[in-house]
């Protein structure tokens, strides 16, 4: 019926169709689909690069593939409770347990820690500079100075809102003007801070691999509250049983075992170190 | 009366039709008998065109429209025939699929080529359609008409936007299919063509069937009123053709 | 700009490299957008056609809300085909969150009403020309709409283009759905958001520089096809 004229190029097309149908769906031979597990991690964690350093270890050591959702800590907590991932790898301990008590993970176990820092304008008109982040967040909220904040429940969002409460200020959106939230990641937080000479508080790792500081230099650190704790959980087969509970055990294993604790210390950016192990032993 | 009416193609009883407020066709009664070729004729907005959309059944009506052998292909031409872009065969071959979509293909090509000879076309079969000329695509028009052998062939006003020579063309093969004894219902306001064409003149005015006559008749007598006004306004053009 | 110019040298120096992970990146957001466009067009062409004849009661308000649908926000669809794929939610038992499949099904519910909604009007206009002549032929109202689609077939490549463009651009939807997990789901779009949160901006402007490329390649090559293929030069139809 149709045109002798047209069946050749219309080959060509249904020929490309068909290759562009293939490709999006050979990438996941059967076989790489079972020895892998789903892990819901932050985004500030993938940024850091951590993964690209420990997870090829993981897969030598194991043979098991890790597929990385990073999200923020509210939405990869709330993937353990829908059964979306396998294992969880988050920084935000009371909620961690909070999920565990409620039933939807095991046991949850300690791995590492990173730091956060506060950056700011070099010039500090707050004077928050030092050592002590409670007294520089109440210096930054009296000058009324310009703050980042990140607004999005995740871990790093979380412990900005527990120093705010020690330094006695329950709200700081309604306590002075310079305060901000984007409701959004590390990475564009620090877009905005650095484009409007802002203070903003970042994990030490986002941070140094950070490329567009342009007047923001570390003004807060080494301060004990600043450490920011990492914990490993596997999501419960009881409320999920079609998850990967051997795979993601596995992994949960090797992450707190001396093999995944050195792999994880000898992770340095720009010679330094950015995260350190701690699983109990 | 009512042997015409038993050997009728089409018959109407008191049909009407109205787009609307407007009543383009008032209780119209007549019969289409097998062989004829009947030229409707009259002014503008004298519901020519509707009587020949309602004669063909595409259009919506009140009243009786009989077709006593409703098995027999009717197909219309056109004043600006409507093509596919696709290429001059490849629309006399659709024409000839929606007609009967159970046809071999074989024979569907067969048909297609035989039409295109028909009218003069065989040699542009691979080009677009809608590259030819006025005419030309008038008569790829009457060759997808005629490939599927239709028992009425309607023609809406077939040669209105031709120029001479284009029109003469088509006119010779009109002329054909009615020596082939093809039955053919065709509005125009070309008076010296009705002449030269038809068997019987439909005179269509202001929605009414002013005069129904055979050809020679019809332009023999002193037409009074309306009919006759009409008719001497045309005079100039009789002698034309 | 510094960052502008920083961009087109490392989009240049990506693009002779010919970075595997790259690569990898850019034929899958071609694989997944041109799947989803593929699924769309079987959809989408048909219940547009269909549309353009048919006659029901409520046919305004269908056409109402297909029109609304047109301005459906990436996001919405990530979020719900998410919660229609999570292993909590009723397709759950299927696993394929955080795959390319699911991708493609979010990019398809995102293009249908545009291939849907184009569709019916290229038909409906097409029909207003010639559905007298194909309904004396013996076309049915939804055979007439099909052949329309077959004669107004470089105005459905354009709607196509139209869809494809839609869908490879988008982040949103398969943001979330498919995780933006490195290696399996993840494409251009989420790899531009992604280096831009790291704070990456002239690599990220680079990527923006090569998906323009790549689309700029699809739509070169259809006018190419189209003229080999016969069509007027200059027609834009």
């Amino acid at each position: 019926m149709v045109a002798r004229r047209l069946t050749r190029p219309w080959h060509a097309v249904v020929l490309g169709m068909l290759a562009a149908a293939w490709i999006a769906w050979a990438p996941l031979p059967a076989a790489a689909q079972e020895r892998s597990i789903v892990m819901a991690s932050t985004t500030s964690t993938e940024q850091s690069g951590l993964f690209a350093h420990l997870l090829p270890a993981f897969k030598h050591a194991t043979g098991i593939d890790v597929r990385v959702v990073a999200v923020g800590t509210g939405q990869a907590l709330d993937m353990g409770r829908r059964g979306d991932a396998d294992v969880l790898f988050v920084h935000d301990r009371q909620a961690e347990e909070k999920l565990v008590a409620e039933g939807f993970g095991l046991k949850r176990r300690d791995v590492m820690y990173n730091d956060f820092v506060i950056v700011g304008p070099q010039s500090d008109p707050a004077g928050a500079k030092g050592k002590d982040v409670v007294a520089a967040l109440a210096k930054i909220a009296e000058h009324s100075a310009s703050f980042i904040s990140r607004g999005d429940r995740s871990g790093t969002n979380a412990a900005e809102l527990r120093y705010w409460k020690l330094a006695g200020i329950g709200s700081p959106a309604t306590r002075f003007a310079g305060y901000k939230e984007c409701g959004c990641g590390m990475g564009p937080a620090l877009n905005i801070a650095s484009s409007m000479d802002a203070y903003v508080l970042t994990d030490r790792g986002t941070w140094l691999s950070f490329r567009n500081r342009g007047k923001l230099a570390v003004l807060v650190e080494g301060d004990s509250k600043l450490f920011n704790q990492y914990g490993v959980i596997v999501v419960n087969p009881a409320r999920h049983p079609h998850t990967k509970t051997a795979l993601a055990q596995a992994f949960a294993d090797w992450v707190v075992s001396p093999a995944g604790q050195a792999t994880i210390a000898s992770y340095k950016v720009g010679g330094e170190q950015l995260f350190f192990p701690d699983a109990a032993s | 009366m009512s042997a015409a009416t038993a050997s009728a193609l089409i018959s109407l009883r008191d049909a009407s039709v109205a787009f609307g407020a407007v009543r383009a066709v008032r209780n119209v009664t007549m019969h289409v008998a097998a062989g004829e070729f009947i030229a409707i004729v009259g002014a503008n907005g004298s519901g020519k065109t509707s009587l020949l959309r309602l004669l063909h059944g595409v259009v919506a009506h009140t009243g009786s429209r009989d077709v006593p052998r409703p098995s027999a292909v009717q197909a219309m031409v056109f004043q600006r025939p409507f093509m596919l872009r696709l290429s001059v065969w490849n629309n006399v071959r659709v024409a000839l699929w929606l007609a009967d979509r159970t046809m071999p293909r074989a024979l569907r090509d067969g048909r297609a080529d035989e039409a295109l000879r028909r009218v003069g076309l065989g040699d542009l079969r691979d080009r677009p359609a809608r590259s030819l000329s006025g005419g030309e695509q008038q008569r790829l028009a009457l060759a997808r008409g005629w490939a599927v052998r239709p028992g009425i062939l309607f023609l809406d006003e077939p040669t209105a936007s031709l120029d001479p020579s284009a029109k003469n063309h088509v006119e010779a093969l009109l002329a054909d299919f009615a020596a082939d004894r093809m039955t053919l219902v065709m509005s125009t306001h070309n008076l010296g063509q009705a002449r030269r064409l038809a068997s019987r003149v439909i005179f269509m005015d202001q929605g009414r069937i002013g005069i129904d006559l055979p050809t020679a008749e019809f332009f023999a007598a002193d037409t009074p009123g309306r009919a006759g006004l009409f008719l001497k306004g045309e005079l100039s053009w009789l002698l034309d053709g | 700009m510094g960052a502008l110019s920083e961009s087109f040298a490392t989009a240049f120096r990506l693009i002779v490299h010919g970075d595997p992970t790259l690569v990898r990146t850019v034929a899958l957001s071609l694989a997944v957008s041109g799947s989803a466009c593929l699924c769309a067009a079987a959809f989408g062409l048909a219940s547009g056609a269909w549309l353009a004849v048919a006659r029901f009661p409520g046919q305004r308000g269908a056409l109402l809300a297909l029109d609304t649908l047109l301005a459906l926000p990436s996001v919405v669809v990530g979020l719900l085909v998410y919660l229609l794929l999570s292993r909590s939610g009723p397709l759950g038992a299927l696993g394929i969150l955080f795959t390319p499949t699911a991708m493609v099904i979010a990019q398809t519910i995102l293009v249908l009403p545009i291939v849907t909604a184009l569709s019916r009007q290229v038909v409906a206009d097409a029909l207003r020309d010639g559905g007298d002549q194909l309904r004396s032929m013996g076309a049915g109202p939804f055979t007439a709409a099909l052949l329309m689609l077959l004669h107004e077939r470089w105005a459905v490549a354009t709607v196509m283009l139209i869809a494809f463009g839609r869908a490879i651009a988008e982040v949103g939807a398969v943001m979330i759905v498919g995780g933006n997990i490195d290696g399996v789901t993840r494409v251009m779009t989420t790899t531009i958001a992604l280096e831009t949160s790291k704070g990456d901006l002239p690599l990220a402007l680079a990527l923006g520089f090569l998906l323009l490329l790549v689309v700029a390649l699809l739509n070169l090559a259809t006018v190419l096809f189209r003229r080999g293929a016969g069509a007027p030069a200059g027609d834009l139809r």
